[in-house]
């Protein structure tokens, strides 16, 4: 059984329409702590030991926010910059880390096609997500693609809400339960996409 | 050395009989009073002289009302004005018209009983306004009511004493005497005197608004304290002389430039200057008042002076207990508003000296009526113990006078609405939430009701007063009081009485924060140390730091200083400030000093320095 934290940044969770949600649905699955960056940093002042804490009680890590500027809200960035210090996260002595898994859970405001070689945007979203795959590299840890809900702003009228937060709990149960593929999920895009076949090929071979 | 040994006497007399008589409960118009009668009549130390000193003391009935008037801004009084000119006025007429029936029956031409109905409608505007203030009692329903009642019958004396020459039926001896030096338009015609009083008002008020702020302002800069209370004094005498010089009461002029000189940002360095001078004048004043009493005269007749003393204010009570009534005031409140005012007041010497003088009342009847007017004066005091000992109670109210009946039970109380509890309930109100602000500084309350901030006077620290606050309902309290031992109790209670609500309190300094925790505060802020640590970062910008390092460094030191607070709890509890405290703060400075070095002396990266470090030159490589 591994230990999920949530690492959850949304600066305006008051206008948020899914991944307030979101975690809502990621604390209800045992085994998962979800953290609400922004309401324990509001003024950006990151407890650098408390969050390294943190990071040594779990072993998967997901970076759960909308996606700004293809990247994360400022805060998360800030915590990347505080928390990940060399000799802690990387460099000499630096493997607090090692082994751990890191993706991020994200809504982006674009349609899938828009994210892709022929789409309005050149690239997957995972190309965009590079400085994220590279940190955990650094870090020794093993990335997995972004968990993603596209077009998010009209996942509800297009019905697609439910489903998305339905396949983040089983995302969630299965990094808990250790049910997912991990060979498999490193090579995806996009972990929505065939979230099912990498979570029930492993419950197939047990 | 003649005015040193008056001033000895009159002051050996205040200083062994007020507090004696405040330790008795009497208060301490009454322990004046005694003190009067003791050097007075009873010793005979102080004799006829007394009479001047009584007059001399009135200036501080007219630095009282200067006073009032400071404390008085013109919408407060525009607020004032139904009770002002509807209780006020109705006091006045219906008291005048009973007493002046009932003198008519006495036999008295009906010139002398309408200036008997006059100057005994008047109420002791000293005795009432110091016993008021020194209960409490000016903030509630009834004292606003009384001072409404008061403050019209002070401005009621100018025509009262434009129409007592008009009474005359004795035949006039020349000019109104010497009580008063006034008259100097008596020559004039009736509509110039207008013109002249008109223009002395409007001189006062313009130079109240445009030229003393200035002259204060030049005084003030001058930084010499005691210029600034000789300037004071100066504007409050010369005022009175320019009012006594058109034969108008000094009293009221400088009640106007008191008003006037509300707004100012002069205004309570010209409180605490003048209180101090009235205080002593007015505890004068009320010892020469008993020192006047005319015992032969009263032991002579007693019956008919203590039968027209008791009958004068049973009038002076019914009429208010019907008045008081009609607007409103109920059960106790009524009986403290009539008892209060039922005696008849200082201006009424003035007035009687001045009626004799013109011949509007005989010698005789005037010297029974003088001393009729001190015994009521007397008997003033008793009033008051009559009511909080005998009434307040029956109607199971207790003596700290009435707050406001508090309408809508709100979610969140705010204890104190200074500047700080402002900012706060501005921030809640402003986010949609519901507050009731409750500060026991009337005058406080009527400013920011004027903004439109629901607030009420009362004592937060009062159960009873929580309790009607909503105190069952709210979620939060935020005590935002300026007096540390007030915030404790508050806190105290709600924390015991409240459990459910949720409480951020506002403390002095570090050990308030300790105590207001051990109370029962949720959350304690110190009420400077946000804004000195603001300024402390603004300073190291000033000196040339980098912005964000000065950020960084006031975050660093806010971070320690609040670990500092939360690490030394149990030490300070344990004994308080203690040598084991004091040297865990010591040691805590020197960390802070030493957190505060390290970023000028680090490598590169040093683990003892946090964030935003580059890794080592080394690493490059990697």
């Amino acid at each position: 059984m591994k230990r999920v934290l949530v690492l959850f940044a949304h600066p305006r969770p008051d206008r948020s329409e899914v991944n307030v949600i979101l975690t809502k649905a990621a604390e209800r699955v045992d085994g998962v702590t979800v953290v609400d960056l922004y309401a324990d940093y509001p003024t950006f002042e990151i407890d650098v030991d408390r969050e390294q804490q943190r990071l040594l009680d779990h072993d998967v890590i997901v970076f759960q926010h909308p996606v700004y500027w293809y990247s994360c809200p400022a805060l998360l960035k800030e915590w990347q910059d505080l928390v990940l210090e060399y000799g802690f996260a990387y460099g000499e002595g630096g493997t607090a880390l090692a082994g751990k898994m890191l993706l991020n859970a994200v809504s982006a405001g674009a349609r899938r096609e828009v994210y892709c070689r022929d789409g309005g945007y050149k690239y997957e979203l995972r190309a965009f997500f590079a400085p994220f795959e590279q940190t955990a590299r650094l870090c020794r840890m093993r990335y997995l693609p972004p968990f993603t809900l596209y077009a998010a702003g009209h996942a509800e009228d297009e019905d697609r809400l439910g489903d998305h937060v339905r396949s983040y709990t089983t995302l969630l149960e299965a990094l808990v339960n250790e049910r997912l593929d991990l060979d498999r999920a490193e090579m995806e895009i996009e972990l929505s996409d065939r979230l099912d076949e990498l979570v029930a090929v492993r419950v197939e071979a047990e | 050395m003649e005015l040193l040994q008056g001033a000895f006497v009159y002051l050996v007399a205040m200083v062994v009989a007020v507090p004696l008589a405040k330790r008795l409960g009497l208060g301490s118009v009454l322990g004046y009073l005694l003190a009067g009668i003791v050097i007075g009549p009873a010793l005979g130390i102080v004799g006829a002289e007394a009479e001047d000193v009584k007059h001399f003391a009135e200036f501080g009935v007219v630095m009282m009302l200067f006073l009032i008037g400071l404390e008085l801004q013109p919408a407060m009084l525009w607020r004032m004005r139904s009770r002002l000119l509807g209780l006020g006025g109705l006091q006045v007429a219906g008291t005048t018209a009973s007493i002046f029936a009932i003198a008519l029956a006495m036999g008295l031409a009906w010139q002398s009983a309408l200036a008997m109905g006059m100057i005994l409608a008047l109420s002791s505007t000293a005795i009432v306004l110091q016993t008021l203030e020194e209960k409490g009692w000016m903030k509630t329903t009834p004292g606003q009511s009384a001072f409404s009642v008061l403050l019209f019958q002070d401005i009621a004396v100018i025509p009262m004493i434009a129409l007592l020459p008009l009474l005359a039926i004795h035949g006039t001896t020349h000019g109104p005497g010497d009580t008063h030096h006034g008259g100097g338009l008596e020559h004039l015609p009736g509509w110039l005197q207008g013109l002249v009083i008109f223009a002395v008002i409007a001189a006062i008020i313009l130079a109240g608004r445009y030229l003393m702020r200035p002259v204060f302002r030049f005084i003030a800069t001058a930084r010499l304290r005691e210029i600034f209370s000789a300037a004071a004094l100066l504007l409050v005498v010369g005022i009175a002389l320019a009012m006594d010089r058109i034969g108008l009461s000094p009293a009221l002029g400088t009640f106007v430039a008191g008003v006037v000189l509300s707004g100012s940002e002069f205004r309570h360095e010209l409180e605490s200057d003048i209180a101090p001078f009235k205080g002593l004048l007015l505890g004068v004043f009320f010892i020469s008042v008993g020192a006047g009493i005319d015992f032969d005269l009263l032991f002579g007749r007693p019956g008919t002076i203590f039968g027209l003393a008791a009958g004068l204010m049973a009038v002076k009570l019914i009429v208010l207990l019907i008045l008081g009534r009609i607007f409103g005031l109920r059960r106790a409140d009524l009986w403290l508003f009539g008892l209060g005012l039922a005696q008849a007041g200082e201006f009424a010497f003035v007035l009687f000296g001045f009626a004799g003088g013109s011949g509007v009342l005989a010698g005789d009847v005037v010297r029974i009526a003088t001393l009729v007017v001190a015994i009521t004066m007397l008997l003033t005091p008793l009033g008051f113990i009559c009511y909080e000992k005998l009434i307040a109670p029956r109607f199971g109210r207790r003596d700290e006078g009435q707050a406001d009946e508090i309408d809508q039970p709100g979610t969140v109380i705010i204890a104190g609405v200074g500047r700080y509890g402002q900012v706060v309930n501005r921030m809640l109100t402003a986010n949609g939430h519901t507050t009731v602000v409750l500060d026991y500084d009337a005058d406080m309350i009527e400013l920011v009701r004027r903004f439109g901030v629901r607030s009420y006077y009362g004592d937060a620290t009062r159960p009873d007063l929580l309790h009607s606050a909503g105190a069952e309902d709210a979620t939060l309290l935020v005590a935002a009081l300026d007096d540390r031992e007030k915030q404790n109790q508050l806190v105290a209670h709600l924390a015991t009485h409240h459990p459910h609500c949720r409480i951020i309190a506002r403390a002095l300094d570090r050990h308030h924060v300790y105590e207001l925790l051990d109370a029962g505060a949720h959350h304690v802020e110190r009420e400077l140390f946000e804004s000195s640590l603001s300024a402390g970062r603004q300073a190291l910008i000033e000196l040339g730091a980098h912005p964000f390092r000065a950020e960084r460094q006031a975050r660093a030191f806010r971070t320690h200083d609040r670990q500092t607070l939360a690490a030394l709890h149990e030490n300070w509890q344990d004994g308080g400030m203690d040598t084991s405290y004091v040297a865990a703060t010591r040691g805590r400075t020197d960390e802070l000093d030493q957190i505060m070095q390290t970023d000028r002396t680090a490598e590169r990266h040093d683990s003892s320095e946090r964030g935003w470090i580059p890794p080592p030159r080394s690493d490059a490589g990697s």
